[in-house]
């Protein structure tokens, strides 16, 4: 489970892969060609993003003649939620937990 | 009271505590005190200043970002392969205190950032939360 938290953050940490993830998102699926056109990197930057981005599941290639398109994974955002959920159930413990010892504490 | 909003990546934690926020302040930064709701730390008010958080299932690295008593404390926190900002507010309400704690996901202040990038950052959360609001 760290796993899975460890590849999809480090694979998101990086602003240019993650404009690059959130344009799939947003936009559906685009050739390499017109993600380059405005990602403000070069083609073989491009290239390298979407293969990280492949490795950690987040896109899918489907080659079509000569060009590749590339869509976005949602279902490889989980363990984002189960990260979410787990740090909520956390924060909420030690809010009570930081409760406990205001009343414990001299004024 | 208790209120919990929660976005991918990130977690905020907001509830009203009968104490003062001087009160509520010491607890956040006394390390014997962090220790008793939090975990052990080596914790030192000073912005830069470097500290970890030691819990049975490992541990967590700290730099303290942003200092003002009794209002707002915020650090770095790195941990599970992820580094995230966790920022404390304090805001005196007639009861006490509102206090809240938001921890927030990849940073936008990256040295890789570009333009376009940095400017996409608060953009990444909406349309995540739709994003995921489709996954079943």
């Amino acid at each position: 489970m760290p796993k899975a938290h460890d590849i999809l953050f480090r694979t998101l940490a990086d602003p240019t892969r993650r404009a690059l993830f959130e344009r799939l998102c947003r936009e559906g699926e685009q050739t390499v060609g017109a993600l380059t056109a405005e990602a403000g990197v070069s083609q073989p930057a491009v290239s390298k993003h979407l293969a990280v981005l492949k490795q950690a599941g987040l896109v899918r290639d489907r080659h079509a003649g000569r060009q590749t398109h590339y869509s976005a994974q949602l279902k490889a955002l989980a363990p984002l939620i189960d990260w979410t959920r787990q740090m909520t159930g956390f924060w909420e413990s030690r809010f009570d937990d930081l409760e406990d010892l205001l009343r414990r504490m001299d004024q | 009271m208790s209120q919990v909003v929660t976005e991918p990546l990130a977690v905020v934690v907001e509830r009203e505590i009968p104490f003062s926020p001087d009160k509520i302040w010491r607890a956040l930064t006394q390390p014997h005190l962090i220790a008793e709701w939090l975990m052990k730390n080596d914790f030192e008010a000073a912005v830069g200043r470097s500290f970890k958080l030691e819990a049975e299932w490992g541990v967590v690295d700290c730099k303290v970002q942003a200092i003002e008593p009794s209002r707002t404390l915020s650090y770095t926190w790195a941990a599970q392969g992820l580094e995230t900002v966790v920022t404390w507010t304090l805001t005196p309400v007639d009861a006490g205190t509102r206090l809240r704690m938001e921890q927030v996901g990849f940073q936008p202040d990256q040295k890789l950032a570009y333009r376009g990038a940095t400017a996409g950052w608060p953009r990444f959360f909406e349309s995540l939360e739709g994003v995921v609001a489709r996954i079943d």
